[in-house]
C-alpha cells in the first residue's frame, strides 16, 4: 500500500492524465487517483458498447501505465490535512501524504429546476451521456435533448449510437448567436471538425435554438415536456428528457485547502497563476477546475500544472497553446449565455434540494446559502449541495459558503482511521 | 461474438446483466426502481457521475454507494429502497 509520495493528482480526466504523466516524466513518484471505476474523466469516459477513443486509450497508458504512477480507481478524497489527504475507496479508508498536489477535479453539469425535473427519466445531457456509456438502456427509446452548449450535439449522437431515437435538441440560445459561435469556429480547426463529424451524424434530428423545457410530465416517470420557442409552446412525446445547462467547475476540494477562487459567472472556479499554481503553496490546478474551457486547455494545463509541481521547466509553447485554448472558452462562454428566462422556470412548488425536497418556495426568502440551508435543510443531503447549491447561485440566491470535511458521505471507519485529530481543523474555510 | 454476463441479485432478484455495466445501468436493464425522496417520489439518476446521489443504494450491505460508480460484479448484492 501507498502511503506517500511526491506528487498526488486529484482526476484521470484529461487534465489529470496529463499532469500525471508529466510529473512522472521527470523521475518523480505520482499517485493518480480518480472516484470513477475507469480512468479517462467525463469526456472520455469508457463506453461499455464502444470503449474509448484512440486518443484516450494512449492517454491513460502514457500516465496510468507509467512505471512511477501508482493508479488508484474509484477513490476518493474526503478530507485534507497539512500535506496529507484522506482517502476512502470502495473498501478502506487510508491517509496519503504528499510533496505537492495537482487539482484536475473537473466539472459537473449545470442543472437548473423547472417543474417535473425530479421525474424518473429526467436527466442531465452529460449526465444522459454518462449513463449511456454505462450501458443504460435506450434502444428504441425517444429522447429529447435541451439546454445550452456544444455537449448538447455530444449527448445526442451518444444517445443515438446507443440505439436511442433522439426527437429533438433544444438550445436556449438564439439563432444569430449559435450562428455566430459556429462562424468562429475555422480558427479552433480541432473543434470546426468536429462539430461537423456531429451535425453530419445528426442531421436528420430537429436542431431548435432559442427553445426551453419549460416543464416536465408524467406519473411515474417522464412521458412528455413542454417547449418553448420561436413557433410558441408545443408538447413533446418522450421517453427520456436530457436537460443540461453547460458547465461547473468543481472546487470544493480547492475551497477545502483553502486556494483561492474566482468568480466564474455567477460560480467559482480555482484562481491559477501562469504556471498552474494555485494561491496556497504546493496546491496546482489544472482543466475545468480552473474554469471551463474543454479538452484541449485541459490536456495542456494539466501538462503545465505537471511539470510545475515536479520543479521542472516549462516551455513557453505550453503556456501559448495553453492561451489559445482558453480563448476558445471565452468564446463559448459568450455566444452560449443563458437567457434570463432559464432562470425563471421553477416556480415556488418546483424542487430545489432533491435530497431534502425543499422547494424554492421555502428557499426564496433567503439570500444566503448558509441562512437558507439552516432554516429549511436545503443543501443539507447526501450530495452535499452540489446540484441546489449551482442552480440557487444561478436563480441569483447567492453563491454556496464554503466547504467543511468530509467532501463526500463517508464511512465512520474512514474517519476513524488514525491522525485524523488535525483534519477537523479547517483552518477557518467554515462558511 | 458472445457477451460475457455478470449475475447478481437486485432487491432480491437473481438477475443476469452484461458485464462491464454499470450497477445503476443493471437496476434500469431489469426495471427495478431506484430510491424514494424523503417526501416519498420516485427518483432515479440525474448526472450520471457520482455528484447527485440519486442513484444510490445498499451494495453488499454498505448503505449510500453510488450505482452509476460501480461496475456490477459477480454476486453483488444491490438493494435500492425502491
Amino acid at each position: 500500500m501507498v502511503d506517500a509520495c511526491d506528487i498526488v493528482v486529484v482526476g484521470a480526466g484529461p487534465a489529470g492524465l496529463a499532469a500525471a504523466e508529466a510529473a512522472a516524466s521527470h523521475g518523480k513518484r505520482v499517485v493518480l487517483i480518480d472516484s470513477q471505476p475507469r480512468a479517462g474523466g467525463q469526456v472520455w469516459r469508457h463506453d461499455a458498447l464502444h470503449g474509448q477513443p484512440r486518443v484516450a486509450m494512449d492517454a491513460i497508458r502514457a500516465a496510468a501505465g507509467n512505471a512511477n504512477v501508482t493508479y488508484l480507481e474509484g477513490t476518493q478524497v474526503v478530507a485534507v490535512e497539512p500535506e496529507r489527504l484522506l482517502l476512502q475507496d470502495a473498501r478502506r479508508g487510508f491517509h496519503l501524504a504528499y510533496g505537492a498536489l495537482v487539482l484536475a477535479t473537473g466539472a459537473r453539469e449545470l442543472l437548473l429546476p423547472f417543474p417535473g425535473w425530479t421525474l424518473p427519466g429526467v436527466t442531465g445531457a452529460g449526465g444522459l451521456q454518462a449513463l449511456a456509456k454505462q450501458g443504460w438502456p435506450l434502444r428504441g427509446k425517444r429522447v429529447l435533448i435541451a439546454g445550452s452548449g456544444p455537449l448538447l450535439f455530444a449527448a445526442a449522437a451518444t444517445a443515438q449510437r446507443h440505439g436511442a431515437h433522439v426527437v429533438g435538441i433544444h438550445e436556449q440560445a438564439g439563432a444569430s448567436a449559435v450562428h455566430r459561435f459556429a462562424a468562429g469556429l475555422w480558427r479552433w480547426p480541432g473543434k470546426l471538425a468536429q462539430a461537423a463529424r456531429l451535425r453530419l451524424e445528426l442531421a436528420r434530428v430537429p436542431y431548435r435554438t432559442g427553445s426551453i423545457v419549460t416543464t416536465a410530465e408524467g406519473d411515474h416517470g417522464v412521458s412528455g415536456a413542454h417547449v418553448r420557442g420561436g413557433q410558441g409552446d408545443e408538447r413533446i412525446e418522450c421517453d427520456l428528457l436530457a436537460v443540461g445547462y453547460g458547465l461547473l467547475p468543481q472546487v470544493e476540494l480547492a475551497q477545502l485547502l483553502g486556494c483561492a477562487l474566482e468568480p466564474e459567472g455567477a460560480h467559482a472556479r480555482v484562481q491559477v497563476g501562469p504556471w498552474q499554481a494555485t494561491s496556497q503553496p504546493r496546491v496546482f490546478a489544472a482543466g475545468e477546475a480552473c474554469g471551463i474551457g474543454g479538452i484541449d486547455c485541459a490536456r495542456v494545463e494539466g501538462h503545465i500544472a505537471g511539470l510545475a509541481a515536479a520543479g521542472a521547466a516549462v516551455p513557453r509553447a505550453l503556456v501559448q497553446r495553453r492561451d489559445r485554448a482558453r480563448a476558445f472558452a471565452a468564446s463559448l462562454r459568450q455566444h452560449f449565455a443563458l437567457r434570463d428566462d432559464v432562470r425563471g422556470l421553477a416556480n415556488d412548488d418546483t424542487t430545489i434540494c432533491r435530497c431534502e425536497d425543499v422547494s424554492l418556495g421555502a428557499v426564496r426568502t433567503h439570500t444566503d446559502a448558509r441562512e437558507a440551508k439552516l432554516a429549511t435543510r436545503c443543501g443539507m443531503g447526501a450530495c452535499q449541495g452540489r446540484i441546489c447549491g449551482g442552480a440557487l447561485a444561478e436563480l441569483g440566491h447567492g453563491p454556496r459558503g464554503g466547504m467543511r470535511p468530509p467532501l463526500f458521505p463517508t464511512r465512520l471507519a474512514t474517519l476513524g482511521e488514525p491522525v485524523l485529530s488535525s483534519v477537523s481543523d479547517t483552518r477557518g474555510y467554515t462558511p | 461474438m458472445k457477451m460475457s454476463t455478470v449475475r447478481l441479485t437486485i432487491n432480491g432478484l437473481r438477475v443476469h446483466v452484461p458485464a462491464g455495466i454499470s450497477v445503476a445501468t443493471a437496476i434500469a436493464l431489469v426495471g427495478q426502481p431506484f430510491r424514494h425522496s424523503v417526501t416519498g417520489e420516485p427518483r432515479a439518476p440525474l448526472c450520471g457521475m457520482g455528484v447527485c446521489f440519486e442513484c444510490r443504494v445498499r451494495i453488499d450491505g454498505v448503505a449510500q454507494q453510488r450505482a452509476c460508480q460501480r461496475v456490477v460484479n459477480p454476486g453483488m448484492r444491490v438493494e435500492t429502497d425502491g
